[in-house]
């Protein structure tokens, strides 16, 4: 072999090795993703979407948490006072700045996931230095719309699709 | 790898050894020589190796009595502990096992950072042994989920949520791991599964570290490189496997007295609780080997970059070879580097205490320093003083400081004198 064939010219048999390798490596990915695919959420897992929940017995200061798609949500009936104490707080006060107005369809009714945007504990309700909630985990506290003051977690707790189908019920999903 | 032909004494042997050399690999195992100054800190691999082993054999007994199903695993595990003949023994066993085997690893590992066995040429037997680790800790995490506690509960939840931290991506992989919207049956079935098959990958690598370390040979306490065979080693059978086995005997002494006088002391009493997603237990801790993570984990106030410290912390090790810039291996020739070996000891047995502590006040603060000093200790301390420190001066052969007292200078010079 001579110096000028070592400078590789492109011959038809280097397309054939491309255009297997590529072939090959569609068909691996196409074998593996069902194996990969199989542990998302199945379809029993996603029909399990909403849940109805009774409201009427709630008295204002209370709070009622009911399971959906396995994670706690917290239902809070909030007084006037607390309401009040959420809305004065300044946007720039706020880790992830979101009012009041817009976490809330009925400023008495906050409806958020009960997981602590942390590491997924349950935060205790009326605890902390902003007398809404505190994560025992990792000492996450939440103010009395559910927003993160303080601690290690990044944002607020996430408020889910809900919806008053009448005064007394609440569907959430 | 064979130092020496060998040649099976009988004619069936030689037969047979000519078509599949095993006899040829047992004869190397036997007569592997070793260093002769081998100390006790030496005996955990061994010690390892049997953990190991009664995790498969006390783990695949208990598989054949466990459910893994939301609703049946809590029972089924009583079921084990109360009806199953000998099942507390065996679980008890499995449980604490898993404890044992981390404190043998643990005193594996440091016993490698203070005679520096990371250094060339075993690199590869390090990393391998890091790799082994990890899946450890994978191993045991899911292990522990399998009792459907709260403690097993929370303590996955708070684990997987880690991957949330991800970027972009984060949420998707934390449900693709959980196969659905929180941990439950999906999850706990999948676990149990990567809990069976781990095992079987640490078996797999732990024959890799073995072969790996079989190519260079056993550091040794004084951290010289010898001659194999040589006045410096012994075979390893009998005199290895004799000490080694006497070690093992000292070992089960602890392990059969926390198996049979105090089973739940390693563990949390929450995880006799049923699973309950509704209610968070007041104060989740992991088992006691994750604690120093933890406590790296909880003493960044930042989601993501205390992931990333935390895995850090374990990844490091794996640098460790080309982060210690000294070409002496033993802690016994380096003044200064025993002292930071202990200080580094104490700063992971204190980042374990303030772990196991809540994450608010003094803690917290205490937490950050020994933080900041585990890194500092790897990424500073250990580079600049492979540079700086004046080390001892070394034996030329394991036999000289045996035969003419310790290690000096004056020894050291009465050698060169004679030689010159």
């Amino acid at each position: 072999m001579s110096d000028n064939n070592d400078k590789k010219k492109t011959e038809r048999r280097d397309f054939l090795f491309t255009a297997t390798a590529a072939a090959g490596a569609v068909g691996v990915g196409a074998a593996i993703w069902p194996v990969v695919d199989q542990m998302n959420p199945d379809a029993s897992v996603k029909a399990l979407a909403s849940t109805e929940v009774d409201i009427s017995s709630v008295q204002p200061g209370q709070s009622l948490t009911v399971l959906w798609r396995g994670k706690p949500v917290f239902i809070k009936r909030r007084t006037d006072q607390e309401i009040q104490q959420a809305r004065e707080v300044s946007l720039g006060d706020l880790k992830h700045p979101e009012k009041d107005e817009d976490r809330v369809k009925k400023p008495e009714w906050l409806v958020m996931l009960g997981v602590c945007t942390h590491l997924g504990c349950v935060p205790l309700t009326d605890k902390g230095d902003y007398d809404g909630w505190f994560c025992p985990c990792h000492g996450s506290h939440y103010d009395t719309s559910g927003r993160i003051r303080k601690g290690p977690a990044p944002t607020n707790m996430e408020v889910p699709k809900y919806e008053f189908v009448n005064n007394n019920t609440i569907k959430i999903g | 790898m064979s130092d020496h032909e060998y040649t099976p004494s009988s004619k069936f042997g030689k037969w047979f050894n000519d078509r599949l050399p095993l006899l040829s690999l047992v004869n190397h195992l036997t007569d592997y020589p070793t260093p002769k100054n081998l100390n006790y800190w030496w005996t955990f691999g061994g010690i390892l190796t049997f953990c190991l082993i009664t995790q498969i054999v006390t783990g695949l007994v208990l598989a054949m009595h466990y459910i893994a199903h939301v609703d049946h695993a809590f029972s089924s595990v009583e079921h084990i502990m109360r009806d199953v003949n000998y099942g507390w023994l065996l679980r008890y066993v499995h449980a604490n096992g898993a404890s044992m085997f981390f404190l043998a690893v643990y005193i594996h590992i440091f016993r490698a950072l203070f005679y520096g066995s990371y250094k060339a040429p075993r690199e590869i037997i390090w990393i391998i042994g890091i790799i082994i680790y990890l899946l450890m800790m994978a191993a045991a995490f899911m292990g522990y989920v399998l009792p459907w506690g709260q403690m097993s509960f929370w303590g996955a939840t708070v684990i997987t949520n880690l991957f949330s931290a991800i970027p972009l991506v984060g949420e998707s992989i934390t449900t693709w791991l959980w196969g659905g919207y929180s941990v439950d049956n999906p999850t706990l079935t999948r676990f149990f599964t990567l809990h069976y098959l781990l095992p079987f990958l640490i078996l797999g690598l732990v024959v890799l570290h073995i072969w790996a370390l079989h190519v260079p040979g056993n550091n040794n306490p004084v951290g010289i490189d010898i001659k194999k065979p040589s006045k410096d080693t012994v075979p390893f059978h009998p005199y290895i496997v004799i000490k080694d086995a006497f070690a093992l005997l000292m070992f089960l002494i602890i392990f059969a007295m926390f198996v049979f006088y105090s089973p739940n002391v390693l563990g949390h009493a929450d995880n006799y609780i049923e699973a309950n997603p509704l209610v968070t237990p007041a104060h989740i801790v992991p088992e006691w080997y994750l604690l120093p993570f933890y406590a790296i984990l909880r003493s960044v106030p930042d989601k993501l970059m205390g992931v990333i410290a935390m895995l850090s912390a374990i990844l490091i090790l794996a640098a460790l070879p080309w982060l210690d810039t000294s070409k002496i291996r033993s802690a016994v020739f380096r003044p200064l580097y025993k002292q930071f070996y202990w200080i580094l000891v104490a700063d992971v047995l204190i980042l374990g205490y303030v772990g196991a502590m809540p994450a608010e006040g003094l803690y917290l603060l205490i937490a950050r320093i020994g933080t900041i000093y585990y890194f500092a200790h790897f990424l500073i301390i250990l580079p600049v003083l492979g540079l700086k420190e004046k080390t001892l001066p070394l034996p030329l052969s394991i036999t000289e400081p045996v035969l003419g007292g310790s290690p000096n200078l004056a020894a050291a010079r009465d050698k060169t004198e004679k030689i010159g």
